[in-house]
This record gives C-alpha cells, structure tokens and sequence, in this order.
C-alpha cells in the first residue's frame, strides 16, 4: 500500500484540530512498520482513516493505494464489503473489550470466519496464533489478556488479508506477553503480510519493527530502517524519545508537545529542540541515505 | 515505614490472591516491585494503601498497627499513604476538570482548595488545568493523578503500574517527580512495575515474584 500526502483534519465548533498532516509511507510485503510518537501525536487517527472509521466532521486528504483502489476515497459499501477485514485486518487495542461480553470467543471468530472467508476452520486459526482452540469455548472475561489478544490477531487475520494494521495492541500487557505478540505480529511480516504497528512502546517496536516512522505532532519526522534509527537518531524529537527510556539516559524532553488547534506552521518540534537556532524551520521530509528525516540539521 | 507482615488476602472465599507476604517500604526510598499479570501485585497495593482489608496479617504504618480498612480507616493513616493507579482514565471522574481532580483531596480533608505549586511541579499549564479528562491525553491525566496524590504531602506513595500507559518522554518526567519528593520529602515509594528496565533505574531495591 501506498501512502501519499495523507492529511485529516477535524473541524470543531471555532476550532480546526490537525491529527495527521501529509503523511506519506508504504507498507510493503514482508516488512513490519512501527508507528512510534507520544500519545495524542495523530498515530490512531492515521490509522482510523485507512480503515475509513473516522467520525462524520473529518476531512481527508491524499490517497492509500492497493492493488488501484484508493480507500481513502473509497465508498461505504465497498470499505465494507472489500477492505476492512479482506484487505486490511485491524488488530484492536485492547482485544478484551473489543470482543462482545455475552458470546464466547469461538462464537464471535466463527462469525467472523463466515463473513469473510467460509471455508476456513476456526480450531485451525486458532492455533496459527498460538491458541489452544479449547480456549475459544470461553467468554471474553474468562480470557487471560494473552490469550484475549491472541483471538484479537485470530479475528484480524480471518479474512486473510495482506495487510494487518495493529493500534496499541500491547498497552496494558506485561513484558513477556509484549514480547511474545511482537514476535507474532513479525511471524506475519514474514509470511509476507505487510504490517503497521502503531504504538508508544519503543521496546516493543525495536523488538520487531522492521522500519520505524516517528510521528510528532501530526506530522512524520523520522523515516528509516528500524535499526538504524534506533542506533543512530536523525531527528532531535527521536533522539529525545530514545533518550528518555530508562537503558537511554531516562531524560525527559522538557515542555510539551504543541496542542493539534494551534500548530505552528514551521516545525512543531523548535520550542523543545535542544538546537533550534541554526535550523531552516521547514517541517518537510529530505531524504539523508535510505532515511527520511525533517530536520535541516539532523543530530 | 510502611510494612506488611504475613499478609493474606483475596476477594472470593477459597480463591488466595496473596498468601503470607512480607514487604517493608522504608522512608526516603525506593521498593520495585517486579511480577507477570495476575501475581497479586495489584491487591498488595490495594492492601498497603489501607483500600482492601487482608484475610489475615499486619499492616504496620509508622509502627501504629492498622486496625481498619477503607472507608472505616482513620483520615491520619488514609492520608498518609498516596497512590497513583495504571490507568488515568479509569481513577477520575469523567465531570471534573484537572483543577477539581487535584485539589479534591485537599478539599475533602477541609485545605484550602488551591493547586500551588503542584500543577508546576508535575508539568500542567494553566490551560491543562482548566480541561476536563476527555479534552487532555493519558500522559497529561497521569500528570494530574500523581499531583493528587501528592497534594496532601502523603509520607508512602504506591505507583502501581504508574506509566505502563505512557510514552517514554512522560514516563521520565513523572519518575523524575516522583524521585523529588523522595529526596526533598523522604517519601517512601513503592513502585510496581512489570518492566524490569525501567525498575533498575528507578528504584534502589527491587523485590520479584514469580
């Protein structure tokens, strides 16, 4: 899939609210993306638009194409009928609350299974995720957060599709299960699906990411192979995320990040960058090697 | 210090979520407490902080045994203990604004309702201050639950799971609050956290369970 010049902008009562602005990546084949910035950057609201699940007073703007069709543009019935659940499987926050309390898991993946891909056996898709199919038989709060998300990736993958899009789907989780649904999500990358992970554990995407994009205040700033941005930084904003983790130095970025209603034109990051006074200002991305960056003087 | 002794406790009968536990929180420093989901560190920390009555045990505060629990425990041995939840979103109430929820303690216990010098040190402008919990993000939620929790300058402060919602950068900077009162305070702290990492930096011991 192709990203280009993605833009969403909410329109409130006197108030314009700028999640995400000219966004541009691809998903491809056999990588996993990792989507990483500070919570209330633009990260669910990006991926709520490639879904088409944002609310009535959003405007849109680029276009994310597969195989031709664009689903920012793209229609109600054919987001329904052709990309949600076939094209793109979502993988859901918190999988224990997303799945219906009064129906056991088998019931709702079942459900799924039929909608979207019938000749599938449930016990079998179950256990690609690494789920006892006995365990399907419960209710959702009978379920371990393990194995509630287990079924969450079950149900993103009953349509087969080649692309998984998983928003936070380890807030809440302990290390070891982080782990293990990281290295799932790869295992996906590597069957040759493409997958988008967005999320604020930075642990969690270097465990992973097979490329990481840094997403500061609506727009991305950071662009590049997983390793090599968590290795050696280009942005000021990465280099103070990375920092701030405990193994990093457990430096905060002092201030705030800008509110969404009043974004400076220039770039968002100049009232906390540790070197704001030789830069040009200019928010675009330039490419410096296989990186893309938004800084004029990267670190 | 704040210390329970052969601590048990649960909440239905025949199912033990802590069976005989001994923790001690000394004043002026740091207990990490490390374990998988569903170890009980989250009912221990609703023990230590006087909200759920154990089966059988001592909790001892300043060496003054805790007789009772909940509403019934004393406003002196409440309020000495502070506590910062996981989950910001799920510890406010939706109505109020991040003034109302940080100077809510002192308005119960009959202070004047004033935020001082508290919003600063946690980080919360003027403007955060004046919005409700669904206008402001986790990170700044969190800010507010930890300046409550310390607003009537309580002498332990449970942090249970206290940034397993927040980016790295917010993370810090409340961590870094939190180590200011310890060391300008004496505050004792006890600080629960699965991630082992962030735990070695933090505190000055770090207890496990399996």
């Amino acid at each position: 899939m192709i990203v280009q010049g993605l833009s969403v902008r909410f329109l409130l009562r006197g108030a314009e609210v700028r999640a995400v602005t000219d966004a541009s990546f691809e998903l491809r084949p056999g990588r996993l993306l990792a989507l990483v910035g500070e919570s209330g950057c633009g990260k669910s609201v990006l991926a709520s638009a490639l879904l088409g699940l944002l609310p009535g007073n959003a405007e849109v703007r680029g276009s994310a194409t597969l195989d031709g069709l664009d689903v920012l543009s793209a229609d109600e019935k054919t987001l329904a009928t052709k990309v949600r659940g076939r094209m793109i499987g979502l993988v859901p926050q918190s999988a224990v609350t997303h799945l219906t309390p009064v129906r056991t898991a088998r019931s709702q993946l079942a459900e799924a299974v039929r909608a979207l891909k019938p000749d599938q056996d449930v016990d079998e898709l179950a256990e690609r995720v690494g789920l006892e199919p006995q365990a399907l038989d419960r209710y959702p709060h009978e379920l371990s957060g393990g194995m509630a998300q287990r079924v969450g990736i079950a149900m993103a993958l009953a349509g087969d599709p080649q692309i998984i899009l998983a928003d936070e789907p380890t807030s809440g989780l302990d290390r070891p299960l982080v782990d293990r649904t990281m290295d799932l999500l790869a295992g996906l990358a590597e069957e040759g699906r493409a997958v988008l992970l967005i999320t604020h554990d930075l642990a969690a995407a270097r465990r992973s990411a097979t490329d990481l994009a840094v997403m500061y205040a609506s727009r991305l700033v950071e662009l590049g192979p997983a390793a090599k941005v968590f290795d050696d930084p280009l942005h000021p904003y990465t280099a103070g995320l990375l920092n701030a983790l405990p193994e990093g130095g457990f430096r905060p970025i002092p201030g705030h990040p800008p509110e969404l209603t009043h974004l400076p034109d220039g770039c968002a990051f100049r009232p906390r960058c540790p070197v704001p006074d030789t830069c040009g200002d200019d928010p675009s991305l330039v490419a410096h090697g296989d990186r893309l960056v938004a800084c004029r003087r990267p670190c | 210090m704040l210390s329970g002794t052969g601590l048990v406790a649960g909440y239905r009968r025949g199912v033990t979520v802590l069976s005989n536990v001994d923790i001690k929180v000394d004043r002026g420093a740091v207990l990490g407490l490390a374990g998988p989901s569903g170890c009980g560190k989250s009912t221990l920390a609703k023990v230590l902080t006087l909200l759920h009555e154990p089966w059988a045990g001592e909790v001892t505060l300043d060496d003054v045994v805790v007789r009772r629990f909940r509403h019934a425990a004393p406003r002196a041995q409440r309020t000495a203990i502070g506590v910062v939840f996981q989950q910001p979103r799920l510890s406010v109430d939706p109505r109020f604004t991040l003034r109302e929820i940080v100077v809510e303690p002192l308005a119960a216990n009959g202070f004047p309702a004033e935020v001082g010098d508290l919003a600063e040190r946690v980080g919360l402008t003027e403007d955060l201050l004046g919005r409700r919990p669904h206008e402001v993000s986790d990170g700044q939620l969190q800010r507010a639950c930890l300046a409550r929790a310390l607003a009537l300058k309580p002498r332990y402060l449970v942090c249970d799971e206290m940034t397993a919602m927040l980016d790295a950068s917010t993370t810090a900077a409340l961590v870094g609050v939190v180590q200011e009162e310890v060391h300008t305070a004496g505050v004792g702290v006890l600080a629960i956290s699965h991630d082992e990492e962030l735990l070695s930096v933090w505190a000055d011991d770090v207890q496990r369970w399996v």
